[in-house]
């Protein structure tokens, strides 16, 4: 049987350790270097970043999320021995874990280790998607002779590389195809490295929970239950038509599903459809002149963004979340594009003062899409707003500000409030 | 009710009833039209809560009643109908369907109640004025096109119809206007319209109103109140609420001191422009224009896509100009020239240009510059 040494790479026939550096990391699969479809997660990957950068955490339960009112969004491996788990509300994880650290996530940070993860990837194969900030298909077929090595061997580099280089763990799930690998990459983290073969893809299903599908949530978990369908083994024993009638476009998935069959191609990532940043409050807000800063400084958010970018968007999206948790979004198409924050901040403004003002509100949320290169935005003057011109100029001159000295150096009154 | 009319007049009549039915509604009746039958005329009520419009025919009514009857159903029906049927209604109240007859086509459609049917308040007009239709066409044609579709500036929404100072004395105006260009239309003002409170007249409205003003022989009665403006011929009455907002202090747009002239013949420019927009891939087409003595150039530079560029013979005298715009927004104002050569009055390429009709100031057209 194939088998692979996770730390030095050599391949060989079968064996409990590596002929090449006598250690005991090893993969055998008969399939082992057939398979070219993979996942990568990477383990507790705002956790790990964190740790890395503060080796006094490195012993201790860490959890990254926010507020009063925030979820957990990572939790090291430490803290959910505790039973603390991702999603979880943050006075829960608390309780869970009392002595846990709590870290308020630095997105920018993740998102500058993802894209060196992300490099590495490339030097793979073109053919990446990722799903977030740490985790990503990639489909690596026909690129063994490319690369001298198979797929297997490549994906062992990249974990060992992104700990040695970045200091971060990750988990490979090897099969043929996206569903299969995805289940995967979760059987053996963290640092694991799980295939599923073709030969024992059915029987590896059979008693899993169909739960396990990625896109079943609760409601659709409702429906299975209702259906007596709990493992795939019972899915497999319904007919195609049967499932189509019972559960629409997503029954004829599930009845591939169930036979380890999916034919969704790894989609090269798509251009990015719109920017958008919104804020859950500590406490219910309903002075409009409160909220009124929180536009604004989602707005400065939005815009930063997007200059960076360099794109500009024509839509511009108020989203609103009343106490109850019933959602009011109001988008309006502007004539051309902006990624300026003062058409952004008043196109906004403009959409909440067209909602009720008398409740409270719990999160608020702005939102640019339809988007274009950024040289094609503002490129006309506003016949019944003279005054634009001026204000766009002087928001010109504080991005040039805060680029030199920094995002604090220059802020608006507004966003004080 | 019984009462039998020819496909045509007919056709006409439930035309415009559905076209003013709101069709996305959830209120069923709202989507029907109240048809009411006495002596020899058949009255077509539809309304959306926002614009009535009541059209009366002639019709031979063997027996007086009224129903109401889903208007978009009963358009499909008498359109496909052959050309020169009679069409026979009948309503015998018991079965709550109204039956269609023509030929041998049978029809047998759900009613709704009549006493369910809203019907516009009457309002109070402070003023009451007859225009000829061209005149009011002519108004309301020349000022649609900038009339802004961005719905959280709900007051520019429509055209501003009001009674203003023109050079040589009060007109009757309509302007319209989404913050990128700006169609400014004068007539004269009728008798009776001094009093005329300024309104913004509703998009949807604009649209209603133009199947009125086809017939240049017809006579339009005007009414308006603060909240409401109405348009009626003998047959047809069109009721519409008007937009509850402050339309902009536009006269402060009009540019006054803009001496740069350029003259052109509308249809070649906009020919012109048209072609060249056409290697853009952008939705907001940018066309630049170079001016220099008795030439313009227009050119697109896209570089995705490729570049274009077209000489056109103008009176120029003024010194060299290059400035952008939306090449929609050329191309609609270009259109409304339909006489006389277009006048542009350039400032500078970052200040809004005007535009008219040779020497006419009766209608002038505002444009903002776009960065090329």
């Amino acid at each position: 049987m194939p088998a692979l040494c996770r730390d030095c790479l050599t391949m060989f026939e079968t064996g409990t350790r590596c002929p090449a550096c006598a250690r005991p990391r090893i993969i055998s699969h008969p399939e082992l270097f057939d398979l070219s479809i993979a996942h990568m997660d990477c383990d507790a990957f705002y956790a790990s970043v964190e740790k890395r950068d503060n080796p006094e955490l490195r012993d201790k339960p860490v959890i990254i999320g926010g507020g009063k009112r925030g979820v957990v969004s990572t939790a090291c491996y430490i803290a959910r021995i505790k039973g603390v788990k991702s999603a979880m509300p943050m006075f829960k994880a608390l309780k869970l874990c009392p002595e846990a650290v709590v870290v308020r996530g630095r997105m920018e940070v993740y998102a500058q280790v993802s894209r060196q993860i992300r490099a590495m990837m490339e030097e793979m194969t073109p053919a990446i998607e990722p799903l977030s900030l740490d985790e990503a298909f990639m489909d690596l077929t026909g690129t063994a002779r490319l690369h001298g090595k198979p797929p297997a061997a490549m994906l062992a580099g990249l974990v060992n590389r992104m700990r040695a280089d970045l200091g971060i763990t990750g988990s490979i799930g090897l099969s043929h195809n996206k569903f299969l690998a995805k289940l995967a990459s979760d059987l053996d983290k963290p640092s694991g490295f799980s295939i599923i073969g073709k030969a024992e893809t059915m029987a590896f299903l059979s008693d899993k929970p169909v739960r396990m599908i990625w896109g079943i949530g609760q409601a659709g978990q409702a429906s299975l239950d209702k259906a007596g369908i709990r493992t795939f083994a019972d899915l497999r024993r319904w007919d195609r038509k049967a499932l189509a009638d019972r559960f629409g476009t997503m029954g004829d998935r599930l009845y591939f599903l169930s036979r380890g069959e999916d034919a969704r191609r790894v989609k090269r990532d798509r251009a990015v459809k719109s920017i958008s940043n919104e804020t859950t409050f500590s406490d219910d807000i309903a002075d409009p002149d409160i909220l009124d800063g929180h536009i604004w400084r989602m707005t400065e958010k939005v815009a930063a963004r997007a200059k960076a970018k360099a794109i500009a968007g024509r839509v511009v999206t108020l989203k609103l979340k009343r106490a109850d948790f019933t959602q009011i979004t109001r988008r309006v198409s502007l004539g051309d594009a902006t990624h300026m924050a003062d058409r952004i901040y008043r196109t906004a403004r403009g959409l909440f003062d067209t909602v009720d003002h008398t409740r409270p509100y719990r999160l608020l949320g702005v939102g640019l899409s339809d988007l274009v290169p950024s040289d094609q935005a503002d490129r006309s003057g506003n016949l019944l707003d003279p005054d634009q011109a001026k204000r766009y100029q002087a928001e010109r001159a504080a991005d040039a500000i805060r680029d030199r000295f920094g995002k604090d150096a220059i802020v608006k009154g507004r966003a004080l409030r | 009710m019984k009462i039998s009319i020819e496909r045509a007049t007919l056709l006409s009549a439930v035309s415009q009833a559905q076209s003013v039915v709101e069709r996305r509604n959830t209120i069923p009746i709202l989507a029907n039209v109240l048809i009411e039958a006495e002596g020899d005329t058949v009255s077509f009520r539809a309304t959306d809560l926002d614009i009535e419009v009541v059209d009366k025919i002639n019709a031979q009514v063997e027996r007086a009643g009224a129903t109401t009857v889903n208007a978009v159903t009963l358009h499909e029906i008498v359109r496909k109908l052959p050309d020169g049927a009679l069409v026979r209604l009948t309503d015998d109240g018991a079965s709550g369907r109204l039956s269609v007859e023509a030929g041998r086509s049978n029809f047998s459609l759900a009613t709704l109640p009549k006493e369910d049917f809203p019907v516009m308040t009457s309002s109070e007009y402070s003023a009451n004025f007859s225009a000829p239709a061209p005149v009011l066409r002519r108004l309301f044609d020349k000022s649609k096109f900038a009339i802004s579709t961005e719905e959280t500036r709900y007051y520019l929404n429509g055209v501003y119809f009001h009674v203003a100072d023109g050079e040589t004395g009060k007109v009757l105006r309509a302007v319209a206007t989404d913050g990128h260009r700006l169609a400014r239309v004068d007539a004269a003002l009728p008798d009776g319209a001094e009093t005329l409170p300024g309104v913004i007249v509703p998009r949807k409205t604009v649209g209603e109103l133009r199947k009125l003003l086809e017939d240049d022989e017809a006579e339009i009665a005007v009414s308006v109140s603060e909240t409401k403006i109405r348009f009626a011929t003998p047959e047809i009455t069109l009721t519409s609420k008007v937009i509850d907002g402050t339309f902009p202090d536009y006269s402060r747009v009009i540019p006054t001191g803009n001496t740069r002239k350029m003259e052109v013949d509308a249809k070649d420019f906009a020919k012109a422009v048209d072609r060249v927009a056409t290697v853009s891939s952008e939705r907001s087409r940018a066309v630049k224009l170079q001016l220099d003595e008795d030439r313009l150039v227009l050119s697109v530079n896209a570089p995705d896509s490729g570049n274009a560029e077209e000489e056109l013979a103008v009176a120029y005298a003024d010194e060299r100009l290059e400035i952008g715009f939306n090449a929609k927004y050329l191309l609609e104002i270009a259109s409304q020239v339909d006489r006389e050569n277009a006048v542009f009055l350039f400032n500078s390429a970052g200040d809004p240009t005007l535009m008219q009709e040779g020497g006419d100031s009766s209608a002038v057209y505002v444009v903002m510059p776009m960065r090329v």
